[in-house]
């Protein structure tokens, strides 16, 4: 009861434009009108073949097409093609270009669309014009608040007439629904109800702008998923990833939902407690998409899913929750895609290839905003899109970046799935400015290490005359002398291991002479060494610093100076008794002493260098 | 090793010379390597120490990762959200209007002076690192910036517990603690990613503070003494816990003066860390002028004056020649000081000028206190007193290294280690008092058992070393290898000392690591859980996700009023404004306690007591988080004893017994009548009587715990439900505007 009073209400509320008997604006009549409209989802499809035959004298070159204006508003896509099929063979020809036009002494509430003829149309001739039209919040929920227990009703309306600044001869509408079920519909003399389709028509030789208002109420589980706002950024790298970020702001546009929301029907009967809710999302996304995530403000989302094959990558998305009538929520997706697929060059200019809106299917947005992050340093940049857009550009500071980073921003509202056409920016970029944010990584490091190794090198301190200062500078010298001493030592010490080698060939090959020129060398460089030493030693003594050092580095200068003197005496004992024949057992007997003597001094040189060492 | 390149260096140069240039290069290089084996021991050994540096660092940060690896890049637990908050107001609205924030959004209709209530050295430091990687143009988001915090100030704590442990043992002893600290349980707990707390990088300042302490006091430069201050300072600005400090310091210099180690250095390095430390702190606005007016402070400034009386006595014993006369003068000077002290004590308590201990002071000292008088601290589970099981846990083999290096300590007495034996033992102590503080005890823990393993090993290996030398040079000459052995004739009476030191060496090395996969095996398991997410495994062994915190906040920051006011237990307060961006009525600061007991109060009344209350706090929505479904044992129902201790020590119409039957508390048929009919436990059944939640289970069956439920007719008549999420853990019920009168 309620329903049909509203919706009676709502019926006149709609039009009240007069049915004027309008000037005739040319001698055009539309001999024959099909429409059709889907009402199947929350986007409300529309086509009309329009014959369009030329009674008058002149030639025509373009065709009016009216709508009222309460529609116009909703209007989001229209194109009009030529169909030059004859019988059921129908080739339709490239869209014809379209311009809103408001003529005079036209009835108000009325917006006209005026499509220019490509060869214009003779006196006489006729020709078939195919018109697509899709409208968006067309469907009114009707209730307008719903409990989660109750179906969604939705009312549609228009007209059973075409309205048309034309006199139309025959013209028939057919309407389809979701499902079968209706609340009510208009009824004019021959409708007829196909279970779900509901068909005015054929009516005949009506004037221009006759207007008959329906109103069909019926019920539409579809999902109203309507993006209020859609920021889609399209970010280019030239390393190989075009990263696509997309911004969503959602709500459900249907039937407001009212009172308990209980989770435990939701559960037990999800498709009769929650039939309209949105309870999930189909994002088509093209092939080779990867890295695809789903996240909001707060944090990833996990319930998605992600197929994919050769030819498309469909991701299914589910909100944090399902949504109900006037439910929000808000999301981000981001994918990456392969930069061949998209980017391409053509004289000399690069440019990018790609869809213009969302992925997602079946979805409404009310405003679009595509921004195409371009790489930095690129120029002359220019945009080619399908349909006028607003555009404008700005820039971004990303990665590494100095001056930013050129940004084109698109802007369009009312924007349906037909919408998703590919648009292209041009632009030219250097293909060397790649190279620039790696080399800035590269000097950024250099000049870290270089600012280390000058830091470590250089003497900062202040004053150079404090005592700490002076006693850090001496100290270091001691050290430096220290070192000088050990590496001395160490050169003694391996003479030592030349003279122990000379030894060992020796008894090989008894070879006298040259085990004898061996110690004159040795004897020689370790006299050298002894005078090297001299000096450091001398500078130590005087250091008032390393006296604490300084026993130790005496001590071990004696000491090897008392191992040298060992190894040279087993030396010459030894050459000795080869030249003597002595036996080998003998010999040895002989120099085993020495050569134990020669250990433990080895040894204690070995502590003292460790000792030393570790000051 | 050095005088391998002679010969070498020699003969290539003519070879070189007819040869072509490819050989000319690999000799080049040949010449180059050589160059790089000619380092001296010295610089082999810091290179080793570097890297070895290097690693633990890098090591510290990584293993923090595993929860981004196991979740998300997300903040975790409950009072990290409100740091990032702020933090994300901080980097917007910049620092003035930080510090002068008033948040309306919390603690309806009273408010919050953030500025004035905050430590703000944790936001601080996250907005400076963001403002400097913004700088160096790396476009990170903030979020980024707050979750890797606490793992970069980990690695950091580690550079620092090295330096510590260098000062007070040798660099070896500081490279064992950097590793301990990088991977020990009980700071890993509080420093994965994503736990952005205080915490995280107020044990990095705490453990500065102290080690640049122990530097002033080691070497009484002023400098290194006003570098502590200033360590101070951030950690005064970052967390509470630097009460910690200013008692530990000054009981530090205490027993030194005890035991007769004042020096110069001390007076020095106390002098200038307090006075500065304490000027320093007074800026931070939650402190202001609490270090000359509250009680826990006193200690300090007391110590402060002793050290100048000290002084004093010291000059004027130089002064006066007579030990007799210094005797009597010591004798007056000491009672008046004391006595001018403990009179101005009292005048001060009593006046209220010096306010007295506060609760949660008194509940350090007696872990009894709490339980009795602030059942408010006594609820949070971290502040309960620590089970031996989470000590094993949280310190593994650093529980028994512990007494081990406390007396490698004692053996080598210093002013150093008396500093480090005492902070372990006192934070030994304060952790056994509460859980939470196990993090406090955490870096002495590992740089006393970083002695004692550093000590062992070096004691080990030296004897391993010198045996091996002794065995080398005997098998040079074999028939001389018997007079070898005699000489060492220490060795002889330990036969099996070498072998005894490869075991024990063995066994070191396999409790090491032991401890590192203790360490790693804890990190995955038990402290990477963001606790926003539960995981569980599912019937199939998969990984099944609960992320219903996060759809319910995000249903109220999507689909309520912005100015909707949410009514929760505290618990959630922190969460509900940073995620669901809605204002509530407590949160996790508890700073006003009737206000949480009125909501205690409002949870544990009939629904009609309930919505009175309700009406008067302007709420809108009602939260309840709710387990019985997936069996998520820690939701209100099992909180709610702590709703009604809380508010009925508020208001006393509200009585423990009334909930309770026969001292147990139980929500089947045997519970309570009031239990059965309060706000909470129908919020939380509400239509749960009809779900099956387990198979053979009756419909109605709470899986938390494990029995059936006592009312399963829940009617509802002043709230309805909005939202359940799909997990039922978190719901939420809108409180319904007033009928019209007619």
């Amino acid at each position: 009861m309620e329903t049909e009073m509203g919706f009676s209400r709502f019926a006149l509320f709609l039009f009240t434009i007069a049915l004027l008997s309008s000037p005739v604006l040319s001698d055009l009549v539309l001999s024959k009108v099909d429409r059709r409209i889907y009402l199947t989802s929350q986007i409300v499809r529309y086509t009309a073949t329009l014959r369009v035959e030329n009674e008058g004298s002149e030639l025509v070159s373009e065709v009016l097409l009216a709508f009222p204006e309460l529609q116009a508003k909703n209007l989001a896509y229209l194109t009009v093609s030529v169909n030059e099929g004859k019988g059921k063979q129908k080739v339709s020809t490239d869209d014809l270009p379209i311009e809103v036009v408001s003529p005079k002494n036209m009835p108000p509430a009325v917006s006209f669309y005026s499509v220019t003829l490509p060869k214009g149309l003779a006196p006489g001739d006729s020709l078939t014009l195919d018109v697509m039209a899709v409208f968006t919040h067309a469907l009114q929920p009707f209730p307008e608040k719903i409990t989660q227990a109750d179906i969604q009703l939705v009312v549609f309306q228009d007209s059973a007439y075409y309205l048309s600044p034309y006199a139309v001869k025959v013209q028939s509408l057919s309407v389809k629904l979701p499902e079968a079920r209706i609340e009510s519909y208009t009824k004019l003399e021959n409708t007829k109800v196909h279970g779900s389709e509901i068909k005015y028509g054929p009516h005949e030789d009506l004037p221009a702008f006759s207007y008959s208002p329906i109103g069909i109420h019926f019920e539409s589980n579809q999902p109203f998923s309507n993006a209020q706002e859609v920021e889609r950024e399209i970010e280019i790298s030239h390393w190989g990833n075009v990263q696509i970020t997309e911004h969503y702001k959602l709500i459900h546009g249907g039937a407001q939902s009212k009172g308990e929301f209980s989770r435990l029907d939701f559960q037990a009967r999800p498709n009769v407690r929650g039939a309209s809710a949105i309870r999930y999302l189909v994002a088509t996304l093209p092939p080779r998409a990867h890295s695809v995530y789903y996240r909001d403000e707060i944090g990833n989302i996990s319930t998605s899913h992600l197929w994919s094959d050769s030819k498309k990558t469909e991701l299914l998305i589910e909100p944090r929750y399902p949504m109900f009538g006037g439910w929000r929520t808000a999301f981000t997706i981001g994918y990456g895609l392969p930069l061949q697929d998209f980017l391409f060059q053509s004289e000399g200019k690069r440019f990018l290839n790609i869809t213009l809106s969302s992925p997602m299917v079946e979805l409404v947005i009310d405003k679009l905003i595509v921004k195409v992050v371009l790489p930095e340093g690129s120029k002359d940049i220019s945009v080619s899109t399908p349909f006028p857009v607003k555009q404008w550009q700005e820039t971004k500071i990303s990665h590494l970046d100095i001056d930013g980073r050129p940004v084109v921003v698109l802007e369009k509202t009312n924007v349906v799935p037909e919408h998703n056409k590919y648009f292209q920016v041009y632009y030219k970029f250097n293909k060397l400015s790649m190279l620039r944010e790696p080399l800035m990584l590269i000097s950024g490091f250099f000049f870290l290490f270089v600012a280390c190794i000058v830091y470590t090198r250089a003497d900062i301190s202040i004053s150079k005359s404090s005592a700490s200062y002076l006693a850090k500078q001496q100290w270091e010298e001691v050290q430096a002398a220290i070192q000088q001493v050990e590496s001395i030592i160490n050169r003694c010490l391996a003479t030592h291991d030349k003279l122990e080698a000379s030894l060992r060939d020796l008894s090989r090959t008894g070879d006298v002479q040259a085990c004898k020129a061996a110690r004159k060398t040795a004897d020689g460089l370790l006299k050298d060494l002894s005078k090297e030493l001299k000096p450091l030693l001398a500078f130590l003594q005087s250091s008032p610093s390393a006296s604490q050092i300084l026993p130790k580095v005496e001590d071990l200068v004696a000491k090897e100076k008392e191992l040298q003197e060992r190894v040279m005496t087993k030396h010459s004992t030894v050459v000795d008794a080869y030249e003597r024949k002595s036996a080998g057992k003998d010999i040895e007997n002989r120099v085993a002493l020495q050569q134990q003597k020669i250990t433990a001094l080895k040894q204690e040189v070995d502590d003292l260098m460790e000792y030393i060492d570790e000051i | 090793m050095v005088n391998k390149s002679e010969p070498g260096d020699g003969n290539t140069k003519p070879a070189a010379a007819a040869m072509p240039a490819s050989s000319l290069k690999s000799d080049l290089l040949n010449n180059l390597s050589f160059k790089t084996f000619k380092l001296k021991t010295k610089q082999q050994e810091l290179l080793i120490r570097v890297s070895i540096l290097c690693l633990v660092y890098i090591l510290a940060f990584i293993t923090r990762l595993f929860s981004v690896l196991r979740y998300e890049s997300m903040i975790h637990e409950f009072d990290p959200y409100f740091n990032y908050r702020t933090t994300l107001f901080l980097t917007q609205k910049g620092f003035y209007e930080f510090w002068n924030w008033f948040d309306s959004e919390s603690w309806y209709p009273l408010g919050r002076i953030i500025g004035g209530t905050l430590y703000p050295g944790l936001m601080v430091t996250a907005a400076v690192i963001y403002w400097v990687v913004r700088f160096l143009r790396f476009a990170v988001h903030i979020r980024e910036v707050c979750v890797l915090t606490a793992p970069f100030f980990a690695s950091n704590t580690t550079v620092v517990a090295y330096f510590f442990g260098k000062e007070i043992w040798d660099s070896g002893a500081g490279l064992i603690a950097a590793a301990l600290i990088a991977i020990c349980p009980g700071y890993i707990s509080r420093s994965v990613a994503g736990s952005y707390d205080n915490e995280g990088v107020a044990i990095f300042a705490l453990l500065l503070t102290f080690y640049l302490f122990v530097k002033a006091v080691n070497t009484g430069s002023l400098s290194w003494a006003l570098a502590s201050a200033f360590g101070y300072f951030y950690m005064v600005s970052a967390w509470g816990g630097y009460v910690f400090i200013i008692n530990l310091i000054p009981l530090y210099v205490m027993v030194l003066l005890i035991t007769g180690r004042y020096s110069m250095r001390l007076y020095v390095a106390y002098n200038c860390m307090y006075v500065l430390g304490m000027l320093l702190a007074m800026q931070i606005r939650f402190v202001g002028f609490q270090h000359v007016q509250s009680g826990e402070h006193m200690a300090a400034m007391g110590v402060f004056f002793l050290l100048q009386v000290f002084y004093f006595l010291d000059w004027v014993k130089h002064m006066l020649s007579d030990t007799k006369l210094f005797q009597a003068f010591l004798r007056i000077t000491v009672t008046s000081a004391v006595g001018a002290g403990a009179i101005a004590l009292g005048v001060g308590m009593a006046s209220g000028y010096i306010s007295p201990w506060t609760g949660r002071f008194y509940s350090l000292l007696d872990p009894t206190y709490a339980k009795d008088h602030i059942p408010i601290i006594a609820s949070v589970s971290e502040h309960q007193p620590t089970a031996w099981s989470s000590f094993m846990f949280d310190f593994h083999i650093l529980l028994f290294l512990f007494p081990a290096g406390l007396y490698f300590c004692f053996k080598r007495l210093s002013d150093a280690t008396i500093f480090i034996v005492m902070y372990g033992l006192t934070s030994m102590y304060f952790a056994g008092v509460m859980v939470r503080l196990i993090l406090v005890a955490t870096p002495a823990v590992c740089l006393i058992s970083a002695i004692a393993v550093s000590a062992t090993i070096k004691n080990l290996t030296m004897l391993l070393r010198s045996k091996s030398k002794v065995a080398q040079s005997g098998s040079t000459k074999a028939t001389s290898s018997a007079k070898a052995s005699s000489k060492t004739s220490l060795d002889q009476s330990q036969p099996f000392q070498r072998n005894g030191a490869i075991a024990l060496l063995l066994g070191a090395f396999y409790l090491l690591s032991k401890y590192a996969t203790h360490c790693t095996w804890v990190t995955s398991e038990a402290y990477s859980s963001p606790s926003i997410v539960l995981a569980a495994r599912g019937a199939h062994g998969n990984r099944v996700i609960f992320d219903d915190y996060r759809e319910a906040y995000f249903w109220l920051r999507q689909n309520t009023p912005p100015d909707a006011k949410v009514m929760s237990w505290w618990d959630y307060g922190y969460q509900i404004t940073a995620m669901g961006n809605r204002t509530v009525i407590v949160d996790n600061n508890t700073w006003n306690n009737t206000h949480i007991a009125t909501v205690g109060r409002a949870m544990s009344s009939y629904e009609d007591e309930a919505y009175e209350i309700m009406r008067s706090l302007d709420v809108d929505y009602v939260l309840v988080v709710f387990g019985g479904v997936t069996g998520y044992s820690s939701d209100d129902i099992n909180k709610f004893l702590w709703m009604v201790r809380i508010g009925g020590g508020v208001f006393p119409i509200i009585k423990e017994p009334d909930y309770l039957v026969n001292g147990e508390y139980r929500v089947d048929k045997g519970a309570a009548p009031k239990m059965l009919n309060c706000l909470m436990y129908k919020l939380c059944y509400y239509r749960f009587g009809e779900m099956v939640t387990e198979y053979g289970k009756p419909p109605g069956y709470d899986r938390a715990r494990g029995v059936e439920i006592g009312n399963k007719d829940v009617k509802l008549e002043y709230l309805e439900e909005a939202f359940t999420t799909s997990n039922w853990i978190v719901r939420i019920y809108k409180v319904k505007p007033p009928n019209n009168r007619w």
